[in-house]
């Protein structure tokens, strides 16, 4: 039947979350740019704030605009569901300041973004949460770090910028077998190439920021749930007794198999505030219709880049996982979608320059159009010395922890023609050696 | 079982009157959820609970052989283990659909009622599923699965 069609991820990417305008008939998504929505009545108020009836109530909490973004990064990850907020680094705190609570613990790959790394190991310490790092490439080391009180496990499919793989599946395996949740942050890769949810995964969040946007011009995240796991297995009482939060609701009994999402949006949202805005969802699902098209030529653009600097002499090393020769490109060949026979490994790559920090700093400053700055996933070719930038605030050891090595250049490349990116790197390594 | 969008949809179009077996009074049990969410859809609907004289404003009844009006649906709310002699009662008075809520997985009661001719839901909410169908669930975020050019109807 026509309704049951299992439609393709560019087909979602432009339509899921979206039927023309019940009120106007407008095709485009109309950007409901208000604080709050008036009640029918009083029981129709009381109906909506005891989640009896679907509806908004405060922008805080939904949005219609912002229920189009988030209905598509589910619709395309293959999620029950999702909640937007106003970054990924929100979208993060969403989903662990729901599941978890003081006197928890958090298994996390070492090969994490350095925001993630200091809210794990930083912020939500001072609440009492605590967390070990393993090394991502070992799902026994996921499995050996786990204790009683274990609540979740967190990793990046495809670190930045430490560009390690996870084996989802392998870990998710680890973390089922213990009863516990795998949350995954899908950034880098983006829906467009891989999908978390197909090898285990239970919960994915993305910074929206990057190459959902795809624009370079605003801040917003995504967190996704399955629907598949069981929060009745006795470790989340917060999911299936009634909330202090949200006056007796059981999520997890009323909502089922997006529970999860609920409570997030009715305890952690509404609480702590960090909501996206209806512009800002428009303008990145301005950008999420041309996913699938963008991380193609991402991923063909960073392949190109890669080689070029393996042949280059002022080049120590390349490490980019769509190189047949990395070492984890079976891995990329399992987990990620491909272009013509080539896995595509998205567009960030990281390489070291001859000379060291001082001969990577030198590259950065003699760029003609790539920008040093420290997005990822822009139109625009992005450059940045991580060491000094967005892990500085770690130590040299948890760097190396995190995949960052001192004389490291990250490259997020972007969509400029090919020709002119090889030219400005080229012209740019050659003011190194001096 | 069913569970194809279009039959769910002309289920919850042609079913008006949803009796509902194990509503309880209490407004923040998920069944009280259903109920008042159906009545502000325009349903009727019949509690049955022989703990209450009335919820929601409505009369309750003891069980559905008591009804005194012609059921279309009924919804079940009760362990998987209880809901074999409710799928009789439906049979017996008539219903066109047995719907057993999320969590109630009864495969003997929905073969019984798939072979009389019922339609039969498993393991689904009805408000759920109305409010994925009909646009309410979008508001939560939820993936609806609907994809489509023309305006809600």
């Amino acid at each position: 039947m026509a309704d049951d069609h299992a439609f393709k991820p560019e087909t979602l990417a432009i339509h899921a979350g979206q039927i023309p305008d019940a009120a106007t008939g407008a095709r485009a998504l109309p950007i409901y740019q208000t604080t709050s929505f008036v009640f029918d009545s009083a029981d129709h108020a009381a109906s909506l704030f005891n989640l009896q009836t679907f509806g908004n109530v405060y922008s805080r909490l939904s949005n219609p605009t912002v229920a189009a973004l988030e209905e598509r990064v589910a619709a395309l990850e293959g999620g029950r569901a999702a909640l937007a907020s106003a970054s990924g680094m929100a979208a993060e705190a969403m989903a662990l300041m729901t599941l978890l609570q003081a006197g928890d613990h958090v298994v996390a790959a070492g090969a994490l973004y350095g925001g993630s790394v200091s809210m794990l190991s930083v912020n939500l310490a001072k609440f009492g949460i605590d967390t070990t790092f393993v090394d991502a490439t070992r799902p026994e080391a996921f499995a050996a770090a786990i204790r009683p009180n274990t609540r979740a496990l967190f990793a990046e499919s495809l670190g930045n910028p430490s560009l390690v793989l996870l084996d989802i599946a392998a870990v998710a395996d680890v973390a089922h077998a213990h009863g516990l949740p795998l949350i995954i942050d899908n950034t880098v890769p983006s829906p467009a190439l891989c999908n978390p949810i197909a090898f285990g995964a239970d919960i994915v969040v993305h910074s929206a920021t990057k190459y959902l946007a795809g624009h370079g011009t605003t801040l917003g995240g995504v967190m996704v749930e399955s629907g598949k796991f069981p929060w009745d297995n006795g470790k989340f009482p917060g999911m299936t007794e009634p909330s202090p939060g949200y006056h007796g609701v059981r999520f997890y009994e009323t909502f089922g198999d997006f529970g999860l999402c609920m409570r997030a949006r009715m305890e952690t949202l509404r609480v702590y505030g960090a909501a996206l805005s209806p512009m800002s969802a428009w303008l990145i699902l301005q950008g999420v219709e041309t996913l699938s098209l963008r991380m193609e030529r991402h991923s063909r653009n960073a392949l190109s880049v890669a080689r070029f600097l393996q042949s280059h002499p002022r080049v120590g090393w390349v490490h980019y996982p769509g190189l047949p020769e990395h070492p984890q490109h079976a891995l990329l060949e399992r987990q990620m979608r491909a272009l013509d026979g080539v896995p595509m490994a998205s567009g960030l790559l990281a390489f070291g320059v001859k000379g060291g920090a001082r001969a990577g700093v030198k590259f950065i400053e003699a760029a003609h159009f790539m920008s040093h700055l420290v997005n990822i996933g822009d139109t625009r070719t992005l450059i940045s010395h991580p060491a000094t930038t967005t892990h500085r605030q770690l130590d040299e050891a948890q760097q190396r922890a995190a995949g960052v090595q001192p004389d490291m250049v990250r490259i997020s490349v972007g969509l400029e023609h090919i020709d002119d990116i090889l030219w400005d790197i080229d012209q740019a390594l050659d003011k190194t050696e001096t | 079982m069913t569970d194809d969008i279009s039959t769910l949809r002309r289920i919850l179009r042609q079913c008006r009157t949803i009796a509902i077996v194990g509503l309880s009074a209490d407004w923040h049990r998920p069944s009280n959820f259903v109920a008042k969410y159906l009545q502000q859809h325009g349903y009727r609907i019949v509690p049955v609970n022989p703990r209450y004289d009335r919820i929601l404003g409505e009369r309750s009844y003891a069980s559905l052989e008591d009804i005194p009006d012609a059921v279309d649906m009924v919804d079940v709310f009760r362990r998987t283990e209880d809901v074999l002699p409710i799928a009789r009662s439906a049979l017996a008075i008539g219903a066109r659909c047995l719907w057993q809520q999320i969590g109630v997985v009864n495969r003997e009661a929905d073969a019984l009622a798939h072979e009389a001719g019922l339609d039969s839901v498993m393991d689904r909410c009805v408000k759920i599923e109305h409010a994925r169908l009909f646009g309410g669930l979008h508001w939560a975020g939820v993936n609806t699965r609907v994809v489509s050019a023309r305006r809600p109807v």
